[in-house]
């Protein structure tokens, strides 16, 4: 159910620490992805950073979330360990999955984050059955389901709307429109590129916001987060957004077009969540400056940490292969 | 010679599209990233600029829904070819392939007909983990109605994709992630490869090793190690795992009286027991040691890169076993 917060200043720091904190995770993350520290599928969040904050934030820690390929950022805003999150991209027996995961695959059963996965739209239902069991345990909760526009192609995501709506289960689908599906254009995939419509042919009420702007993005997932649990039934909030790079580390993106990277480029969700805090919050450049230097070092230190964590023994892993 | 020319095995690939594509205007090729991009291999580079867009579509993130229009497409008189990026994936299309494709040449007492190629690609990479990493030949290859295609090289790789572009009946056509780049010779003149030929990529006298796909690089590389101790090994490809060429396999067999199967995907239930079972039944006279398997372990792939390794046979596993396998 939806935190009732008084945006504050003390809130609006922790809303911009979480955005910056993502931007940097991913930055030393692709760092040790150069390095051949990290191997494998590396999907940076970083552009879209005031989604996962806003959204986020606005749950309570005994809801539930479920995240897609492109999932640092939800782990972190979701309150993830540094040291665990770097450990699990490198391999590590430290790592949230024991090293066995990976980037892709990150997720806190402990904490009710169902994780990320790597095959597109797989999650959504998975998401309306962590409902169902919340329905049916007659208990206060919702489920935000993360999913990006070309998820929203995929018979998954389609048959999870129905089921919501069908089961009247308090499910906020979050639409990621960054746009692109690798490099594939939202208009080349879709006759109906307002994805939140997706939900009106099922009875599913929804909304498009701009999800560069971390304010607007918790002030809409707070009312209608309330409004799931409230009436336990599903809402879709559509977030416009863009990728900052290329799908995955090792794509330079050669295809998105000047003029969207530029505007993107000047609508970054931290330098809007910047300003909230110098005009709302009254900060000064440097109280911000120290905002981002304390983030830094928090990340140095925890990479450090996570540097010297070992991976886990082949006769430990060997050992699984009998109970599977 | 003159006439054959070094080419990557996606290039190879690429080839086999683009001739097959100016043959015949009924083939056309779908899949994600496949027309802009040219594929996230590779393959389907200049395809878009050559045919058009029509002919080359970028197909929705909608696995099951456009390998579906695959099929409608193929039973009312096109060639489709439909990629489907990670065979992992392909288990979102199960039911237009094993329910639908794989059943209507039968169920319509052969008036229909699914000349439709389901391009993927499979296999354990570097670190892609356990949704991005299997080895899924073996429920396919349980499937009546498909043929299972695997090359292994370029040549074969160009050669097969023709047959399988040529076929009235649904193909699955695997690649291997780490096929993509090898090298290796393709003539120049057109080419096509039938179903049901083994390859013998080495000969050898001592022991049958077949493997098909990424093992057999590795086989080839194990037979290079083990003739060096002393020991002759002949490497079999089937290559098509349907239709399977049993009696190049049981020619084999009877030559060197000792065999093993290796194969990347998980032992249980794989490809290789059933190679096995068909041996000991056809060829239980000849054989002087019992059939070993060296396969995949029986767990999700890690993503860690060390665990990775210990989870499909490698070079050193493949000479080990072969060893035992020979009495040497
Ligand atoms: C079912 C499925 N099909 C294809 C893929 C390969 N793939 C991984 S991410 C991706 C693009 C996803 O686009 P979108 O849903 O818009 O997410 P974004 O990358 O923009 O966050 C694709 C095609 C996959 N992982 N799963
Ligand atoms: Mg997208």
């Amino acid at each position: 159910m939806a935190k009732k917060k008084t945006i504050n200043k003390d809130f609006l720091i922790s809303l911009y620490s979480t955005m910056i904190k993502i931007r940097k995770f991913e930055e030393e993350g692709t760092k040790l992805y150069r390095q051949g520290h990290i191997r494998g599928y590396f999907h940076p969040y970083w552009g879209q950073e005031a989604i996962a904050s806003g959204i986020l934030s606005a749950m309570n820690k005994d809801d539930y979330v479920t995240s897609t390929h492109r999932g640092h950022g939800h782990c972190l805003a979701w309150g993830a360990d540094l040291v665990r999150m770097f450990s699990e991209l490198l391999g590590r027996e430290d790592g949230y999955c024991k090293g066995l995961g990976g980037s892709m695959h990150i997720a806190d059963y402990t904490k009710n984050n169902l994780g990320a996965n790597g095959i597109v739209g797989s999650c959504v239902p998975i998401a309306v059955g962590a409902a169902l069991g919340i329905k049916i345990r007659d208990e206060n909760k919702v489920v935000t389901t993360f999913v990006s526009d070309g998820g929203c192609n995929i018979g998954s995501f389609l048959e999870g709307l129905n089921l919501a709506s069908a089961w009247k289960l308090p499910v906020l689908f979050v639409i990621e429109n960054n746009q692109y599906a690798v490099s594939t254009p939202i208009e080349s995939s879709t006759g109906e590129t307002d994805l939140f419509k997706r939900g009106l042919s099922f009875g599913i009420e929804g909304i498009r916001i701009n999800g560069n702007d971390v304010l607007e993005v918790y002030e809409t997932a707070n009312k209608y987060i309330d409004y799931c649990g409230k009436n336990s039934y599903p809402y879709i909030i559509e977030c416009l957004t863009f990728r900052k790079s290329g799908h995955h580390i090792n794509d330079p993106g050669t295809y998105l077009p000047e003029d969207k990277v530029n505007f993107y480029r000047n609508n970054d969700p931290l330098n809007i969540g910047k300003k909230h805090l110098t005009k709302l919050a009254g900060l000064s450049d440097e109280e911000i400056n120290n905002i981002e230097q304390e983030t830094d070092k928090v990340i140095e230190e925890a990479l450090k940490v996570a540097l010297d964590k070992p991976e886990m023994e082949a006769k430990d892993f060997l050992r699984l292969v009998d109970e599977y | 010679m003159s006439d054959t020319r070094e080419l990557l095995y996606r290039e190879a690939l690429n080839e086999a599209l683009i001739e097959e594509m100016t043959n015949d205007e009924t083939v056309f090729i779908m899949g994600e990233g496949i027309a802009e991009r040219g594929g996230s291999y590779k393959v389907t580079v200049d395809l878009l600029e050559k045919f058009g867009p029509k002919r080359v579509i970028d197909t929705p993130i909608a696995e099951n829904g456009f390998t579906g229009a695959g099929v409608g497409a193929a039973l009312t008189g096109m060639r489709p070819i439909v990629e489907i990026l990670f065979i992992d994936f392909s288990m979102l299309v199960l039911d237009q392939i094993v329910n639908q494709a794989a059943k209507f040449r039968f169920m319509s007492g052969n008036t229909a007909r699914v000349p439709l190629v389901l391009r993927t690609q499979g296999g354990v990479g570097n670190g892609l983990a356990a949704q991005h990493s299997q080895s899924l030949e073996a429920i396919f290859y349980h499937i009546p109605g498909l043929k299972v295609v695997m090359p292994s090289d370029p040549y074969d790789a160009k050669g097969l994709l023709k047959s399988a572009i040529h076929c009235d009946d649904p193909v699955i056509f695997i690649e291997h992630k780490l096929l993509y780049m090898n090298k290796g010779m393709v003539p120049d003149k057109d080419y096509v490869i039938p179903f049901g030929e083994a390859s013998v990529k080495r000969e050898g006298e001592d022991l049958t090793i077949i493997a098909w796909s990424a093992m057999v690089p590795k086989a080839l590389k194990a037979a290079e190690i083990l003739k060096e101790e002393g020991i002759s090994a002949e490497v079999v490809d089937p290559r098509t795992l349907v239709p399977l060429d049993k009696s190049t396999i049981i020619e084999s067999v009877r030559k060197t009286e000792h065999v093993l199967i290796v194969q990347e995907a998980i032992r249980r239930g794989g490809v290789a027991s059933d190679i096995s079972s068909i041996i000991q039944e056809e060829a239980f006279d000849y054989l002087d040691s019992p059939i070993a398997i060296l396969a995949g372990k029986n767990i999700p792939c890690p993503f860690n890169l060390n665990l990775e390794k210990l989870v499909v046979p490698q070079v050193e596993d493949i000479v080990k076993a072969a060893r035992k396998s020979a009495y040497k």
